[in-house]
């Protein structure tokens, strides 16, 4: 289980939220909206331990993600708002280097399942578009079934409406196995958030 | 045991390799530098004689700050340093990783060529092995330190100056000895003492430098 | 315990720093004032002339204090440094970016004065000397610290960042130092050096120690009225 606690945020010195709390169990969806710039990615970034937050703490299990440090990490996918992938490198050696830096063992068969689901052909990053770079991130989560926490960043962004769907339903399939997902996002989405955040109020 | 590490380590190396020029760049690089100094000073062999660990070591230090701006700026541009920041393994690891595989892409090439400008300046025979042994165990160093000061500039505007304002005062030890190892043997003397020193640094940097790394990336993350 | 560490925490929030820093910052510039003015009449009229380099010598008195502020302020700087990334105190952090230009200033006139000193004793303004040699790295190393933190706008990644920068440059001023040295006798062999020339009068120590107590009374004073300015900056 994922509790955040009191949690403040200061960047560049504009306070984007303060005493934020709240809890995400097992089989649970967040969602995280507001306007840009409102401090959702921040929320992310600290949830995942990537960024500290000003006032407050992070919660795994009961314990501080901060102590937890690689051992969280070993729970959690994080997709951020950047693609994540080395232009140099097919999209197969990018989904597997994704998953050996996680510590999970996936088999080529999986990977190319993962590609295949999203419409990728193994070629090198450099080669695909916008769009194709975002479906080679995502696939990852094709094979993330065994990952307790996912953390999306605007998963939607770039993806045409085939390619959206595909990954609402991973994101419900996910919730229906019993793993928590927090994602943000500005568009609508036919996902059924159990818990809404808005950064706006 | 290790695999997220060996993980990043084959990764750059593959990266490395289709992009294979960038690495070239760099190593030209030191062989320019290195053959513009009889051009400036005159090419007596006497003098090129004396002057060719100094020049050589110092042309090493340029050609690894050349390559140590890409270190984690491409990673970070491309955003896969945040997925090295949550990866399965202490950042630590990750952080000496990445050194080695820096090193293995700039610093090796360096000991290997270095015997090249070593004949164009007609460095006796008997000294190429400690040459070599100084770079061998040197630039490891300078890997590790520089990955430091890579990490602190990380997506700051005119990085590449500022990381190499940061990074050569501290290469001044490893540049001292590393030469000062080809000197001595020059001087018929016994190099073991710095040859030593050389590898104690290389232990010293090769076990606090990853921590401190790993932490200069959080601090640049946050 | 818990009462003793309540106190020092009470002393370390900005608002209640900025008068008590004002205060001493007062005496300290005055105190600097009066020991620098007794020093230079020490070290100026009263100390004897030396029997070989004549008059020359007389810039020690600032050469040598400045010299072991330098050095000092580094040290004490990086423990600042320390201290605010372990314990995440704001005025730790100020303390460690006021200090800095004070470092660098004394090296700056370590480095001068030397060269001063080296024109009537060797004949050249710079002498590959392993002592200047070492001062003018610690240069470099101040002028880095500082040029880091004015490259981060973000405040705090700014503050962090310079103190892992000085944290390692810290551990590697000894290893500079004595590697320097080595070089130094590798490529010269041992040089007249600068401290160790005149024997040791106890006028001269006397005059050099004041100056030295000048120079500590002069950096506290400055400093704490530049992390005045700095409190000012971040209200």
């Amino acid at each position: 289980m994922l509790e955040a606690v009191d949690l403040a945020c200061e960047r560049g010195g504009r306070s984007l939220f303060r005493g934020l709390s709240f809890a995400l169990r097992d089989g649970e969806l967040l969602r995280i909206a507001g306007p840009n710039g409102s401090g959702k990615t921040s929320l992310l970034r600290i949830v995942c331990g990537l960024l500290s937050p000003t006032a407050g703490t992070v919660l795994w299990d009961g314990a501080e993600i901060r102590r937890l440090r690689e051992e969280y990490a070993k729970q959690l996918v994080y997709i951020g708002h950047a693609a994540a992938v080395k232009d140099d490198l097919t999209a197969a050696e990018n989904l597997r280097i994704a998953c050996t830096l996680a510590g999970h063992r996936v088999s080529p068969r999986q990977i190319r399942q993962a590609l295949d689901s999203f419409e990728l052909a193994d070629l090198p990053v450099k080669r695909l578009s916008q769009g194709q770079r975002r479906r080679a991130v995502l696939a990852r989560l094709v094979v993330s079934e065994s990952m307790p926490l996912w953390l999306l960043d605007e998963p939607y962004a770039a993806l045409d409406a085939a390619a959206g769907r595909l990954v609402e339903e991973l994101i419900d399939g996910h919730a229906a196995r019993g793993g928590a997902v927090a994602f943000t996002t500005h568009q609508d989405t036919r996902v059924r958030a159990s818990q809404v955040i808005d950064l706006d109020a | 045991m290790l695999e997220a590490a060996r993980c990043i380590v084959v990764r750059d190396l593959l990266v490395a390799w289709r992009r294979r020029s960038d690495v070239a760049t760099a190593l030209l690089f030191f062989v320019i530098v290195t053959s513009l100094f009889p051009l400036g000073i005159g090419a007596e062999p006497e003098l090129l004689r004396s002057i060719a660990p100094g020049v050589i070591w110092v042309a090493a230090l340029l050609s690894c700050m050349l390559s140590l701006g890409r270190l984690f700026a491409a990673d970070h541009a491309d955003g896969t340093l945040e997925q090295l920041l949550l990866s399965s393994e202490p950042l630590g690891v990750i952080a000496a990783a990445k050194a080695l595989a820096h090193w293995l892409v700039s610093g090796l090439p360096l000991v290997l060529i270095a015997p090249l400008i070593a004949l164009q300046y007609d460095l006796p025979a008997p000294l190429y092995p400690v040459l070599a042994l100084s770079l061998l165990l040197g630039t490891p160093v300078l890997s590790l330190i520089g990955a430091i000061g890579a990490a602190l500039t990380l997506g700051l505007r005119g990085g590449g100056v500022l990381l190499s304002l940061l990074v050569l005062p501290l290469y001044v030890p490893v540049l001292i000895m590393g030469a000062g190892s080809v000197d001595m043997a020059a001087a018929g003397l016994a190099p073991d003492g710095q040859l030593l020193l050389l590898a104690a640094l290389l232990i010293v940097a090769a076990a606090f430098a990853p921590w401190a790394i790993a932490a200069a990336l959080r601090i640049s993350m946050e | 315990m818990t009462a003793q560490s309540v106190k020092w925490f009470w002393y370390a929030s900005p608002q209640t720093f900025y008068p008590v820093a004002g205060v001493i910052a007062r005496w300290c510039g005055a105190a600097a004032a009066v020991l620098c003015a007794a020093g230079l009449y020490i070290g100026l009229f009263v100390a004897p002339t030396d029997a070989q380099q004549g008059e020359a010598y007389r810039i020690i008195f600032i050469h040598v204090p400045a010299a072991w502020m330098s050095m000092f302020i580094y040290v004490v700087m990086a423990f600042w440094a320390a201290i605010g990334l372990a314990f995440n105190t704001r005025l730790s952090h100020m303390m460690a970016s006021a200090l800095a230009p004070t470092g660098a200033l004394f090296t700056f006139i370590a480095l001068w004065t030397g060269s001063f000193w080296g024109k009537p004793t060797w004949g050249t303004w710079w002498v590959w000397d392993a002592r200047l040699t070492s001062e003018l790295i610690l240069l470099f190393l101040y002028f880095g610290f500082m040029a880091l933190q004015a490259a981060i706008d973000d405040r705090r990644r700014a503050e962090r960042a310079g103190a892992l920068l000085a944290i390692v440059g810290v551990v590697n001023v000894p290893i500079i130092y004595y590697s320097v040295q080595w070089w130094n006798t590798l490529h010269q062999g041992a040089s007249v050096s600068l401290t160790r020339a005149p024997s040791m009068a106890a006028t001269m120590l006397t005059g050099m120690l004041v100056m030295a107590l000048a120079f500590w009374m002069y950096s506290i004073a400055v400093t704490l009225l530049r992390v005045r300015c700095l409190i000012l900056e971040n209200r």
